[in-house]
């Protein structure tokens, strides 16, 4: 009955095109980014923005960052935690080595180095596919986490091999350091999530975005109607590692403060990420959010649930947490393999025909 | 809609576990799950354990009950940080994390929200300087205290000469494992000793080639910086390629029953450095079995009872509870607050008579907290592992570090804390 295209007319090819051509699509969008920047930095407290808030908008940022690579451009990557590792250390050693420029830039500037790392490990994309390309993004994984271990430069021949982000303020407010309000580092990485999400979705809508999936679909096809499979796959590389290594930089100076390499980023987050997309919805950026959301939230709610509510121990509450959302995620790719996002697609046209679905 | 769903749920079960009144709270972030597991769970139930102990027999501490709610964090860094979070609204009289991981996180989350974080013989090493780290104690001793003394003890064995021998130390490459090496290479430059520094991944379930390296490089001792599941595997791997196991000694948490058993008799003579005593032939577990174990009011399934990190969590729960009666003490009140707490901590003092009342006499060592001094005595012994009786074996009486090398190390780290986090040197009474 309210959700539908009837009455909602389109006098502009810009109007046809938009994101959102559905009106009330459209007016939810604008009233959850009005209640993200608006509402909730009033009611926020130090709970919710450091232990949901930020993981989950972080590790949406790294879902988007491997969606782009892997559910728009078809090139499957494990090298997400590398890549992710990549980003804290570029952002660090930008913070210290140029304690005046602004923490906005070093971020930015933390992604643009891990874009370039991203293209010279996408290179053997050009020969290699498929799960020997895991294979090769795998061995970057490794690689750079070896790396940022053993070499003193990297961490500033810190003694213990950790690095810790000094405090920044942007506009007067401190972003990072443990005396930063959990405010302002909610709302200075929802603004990096906003611009990041709208960029992501205007790209795989125009061109680039079109050549990615031309790729996926079928490089060879591609290439015969004129896709150049080292400008798609390499700028793919960028563009995903230029967001994973964002991800990587604010869960370093925002989120945690101090990092250490092989905890942080080992093996274990190039899963956790990949499965994010999984289950989000490959090639969706709704499906990213999602599987971030429900990767990184449903443990913290199960445990809440289940020791702050039920009051049992903490040993079986683990234990039965890692069973459940292991059972959810097979539950969710049984009902629909292609993700939460295309379960929204089919709510949506559901919607469209009720209450007459015939 | 799925957000604020799951969040409602969320923030109502963190109102739930709110504080009740007059109760002191002390939360163990425990891990029973996980590579590390096998050196939590005792570790929990032992702390856990004492302070049931002290609700049942005294009623609690100066008039007002104890609780422990856990929060797991699988010596996990994100769960850690998610616990603290959660834990810091209720008055956390005092965190231990036994994690040098979560404590990094938590140094600078816990120096700005004022509350004590006491990790005991783990964590930053420098924050024995008790007037750069005002929130962060670590007795009764240190990395650097441990690193000392197992040298010391080397030295005893080779009649006061280690130059030309050749020392591996094989570590946990994250910050835990890292934390001794400077200490052992300047201990190398002063004695003349050769230094073999061996990574292994954690959680180090894999250890072949770095076992195999040294074979090849025959080292005259082992030192071994290692936790969970890569303490058992290293054991194994030195019994299973002969390495002289006398010669092999592990830090104190590397030294308990479940590093040694898998490996069956290949274990016999290992040594590790402990600052607890071992076993549970002291008075207190008279009180402990009547009022805890038989009531079947103990934590866990009793089977760790007497091991290394049972004793261990015991203790580390002896020492919050008196410092949280040197805290009722100084301030005239039951119900202390974090910040009394601290007091409680800075001015504790446990001396052998103190350690007889207890029950404890021997189970770890007396000691003095000031404000400047936040480490403590800095000591620790050596035991070795009986595999035919299946227990530890005290070999030597408390030792002390080498002030001379320890030290100067100590302000080193300090000033570069200060430098790197901002924090002024606090001023200390003169005493």
């Amino acid at each position: 009955m309210i959700y539908r295209e009837a009455g909602d007319f389109k006098t502009s090819y810009a109007a046809d095109n938009q994101t959102f051509p559905i009106a009330f699509d459209r007016w939810a969008y604008f009233g959850l980014l009005a209640v993200a920047f608006l509402v909730v930095p009033l009611v926020i407290d130090p709970y919710w923005s450091n232990a949901i808030l930020l993981p989950f908008l972080i590790w949406a940022i790294a879902a988007l960052g491997l969606n782009i690579l892997t559910g728009y451009c078809g090139q499957v990557s494990l090298g997400t935690g590398g890549f992710m590792a990549v980003g804290a250390f570029a952002s660090f050693k930008l913070m210290t080595a140029f304690p005046e420029l602004n923490v906005i830039f070093a971020v930015l500037g933390a992604g643009a180095i891990t874009a370039a790392v991203g293209v010279a490990f996408g290179l053997p994309s050009l020969r290699i596919k498929g799960f020997y390309l895991a294979v090769a993004t795998l061995a970057a994984q490794f690689f750079l986490i070896w790396l940022f271990n053993k070499v003193p430069w990297f961490f500033n021949h810190s003694a213990t091999g950790q690095i810790n982000a000094p405090v920044r303020s942007v506009l007067g407010w401190e972003v990072t350091g443990a005396s930063a309000g959990s405010v302002a580092k909610y709302l200075f990485c929802l603004t990096f999530v906003l611009v990041l999400a709208w960029v992501a979705r205007n790209l795989t809508r125009g061109r680039i975005g079109r050549s990615w999936m031309a790729i996926r679909d079928m490089d060879v096809a591609a290439e015969i109607i004129g896709v150049d499979p080292l400008r798609a796959k390499l700028s793919a590389f960028a563009v995903s590692s230029f967001f994973i290594g964002i991800a990587g930089a604010l869960y370093f100076t925002v989120y945690f403060g101090a990092i250490e390499v092989t905890d942080a980023f080992g093996i274990r987050v190039s899963f956790l990420v990949l499965f994010m997309i999984i289950i989000g919805g490959l090639g969706s950026i709704l499906g990213s959010f999602l599987g971030a959301a429900f990767m990184v939230l449903m443990p913290v709610f199960l445990k809440n649930a289940m020791v702050g509510r039920l009051g049992w121990p903490t040993d079986l509450a683990a234990h039965v947490e890692f069973m459940l959302v292991g059972l959810l995620i097979m539950g969710f790719l049984i009902v629909e393999p292609h993700g939460l996002a295309q379960l929204w697609r089919i709510t949506k046209e559901k919607l469209r025909l009720w209450p007459f679905p015939h | 809609m799925r957000l604020t769903h799951l969040g409602g749920l969320a923030l109502a079960a963190v109102l739930a576990a709110g504080p009740a009144l007059a109760e002191l709270n002390f939360p163990s972030l425990s891990y029973r799950t996980g590579p590390y597991a096998a050196s939590g769970i005792p570790f929990a139930d032992g702390y856990a354990d004492y302070f049931k102990l002290l609700n049942e027999r005294d009623g609690g501490i100066g008039g007002a009950m104890t609780r422990t709610p856990e929060c797991e964090t699988a010596y996990d860094t994100t769960r850690g940080v998610e616990c603290y979070e959660q834990l810091r609204g209720e008055n956390p009289l005092v965190l231990q994390p036994l994690s040098t991981g979560i404590t990094y996180q938590l140094i600078p989350r816990m120096t700005e929200d004022k509350l004590p974080l006491h990790t005991m013989g783990y964590g930053r090493t420098s924050a024995a300087d008790g007037r750069s780290f005002e929130w962060v104690f670590n007795y009764p001793g240190t990395y650097w205290d441990a690193a000392s003394i197992m040298v010391k003890y080397l030295l005893d064995e080779n009649g006061g000469d280690l130059s030309g021998k050749t020392i591996a130390l094989v570590y946990h490459n994250s910050a835990f494992g890292k934390e001794p090496i400077r200490t052992l290479e300047k201990l190398a430059e002063k004695h003349g000793f050769t230094l073999s520094l061996i990574a292994i991944d954690p959680p180090g379930q894999e250890q072949k080639s770095q076992w195999l390296q040294i074979r090849r490089e025959r080292p005259d001792y082992v030192l071994m910086w290692g936790w969970g599941v890569m303490n058992q595997v290293a054991i194994s791997e030195a019994a299973n390629m002969g390495f002289p196991m006398e010669n092999f000694i592990g830090v104190w948490w590397s030294g308990a029953e479940p590093d040694v058993l898998p490996a069956g008799m290949g274990a016999d003579g290992y040594k590790a450095i402990n600052f607890t005593g071992v076993g549970t032939d002291y008075p207190f577990y008279a009180d402990l079995t009547q009022y805890v174990l038989d009531a079947g009011n103990g934590a866990g399934d009793g089977s760790s009872v007497g091991t290394v990190q049972y004793n261990r969590g015991i203790y580390a729960a002896m020492l919050a509870a008196e410092a949280a009666r040197t805290a009722q003490g100084i301030h005239g009140t039951a119900d202390i607050t974090p910040a009394m707490m601290r007091d409680g901590m800075e001015n504790l003092k446990i001396d052998d008579a103190r350690l007889e009342e207890l029950g404890m006499t021997g189970f770890g060592p007396a000691l003095e907290i000031s404000c400047e001094n936040h480490r403590g005595p800095g000591v620790g012994l050596i035991q070795q592992w009986d595999a035919e009786a299946k227990e530890w074996v005290q070999l030597t009486e408390f030792m002390n570090a080498d002030e001379e090398v320890v030290a100067p190390l100590v302000a080193e780290d300090a000033a570069a804390f200060r430098a790197e986090s901002g924090v002024e040197e606090r001023d200390c009474p003169a005493s």
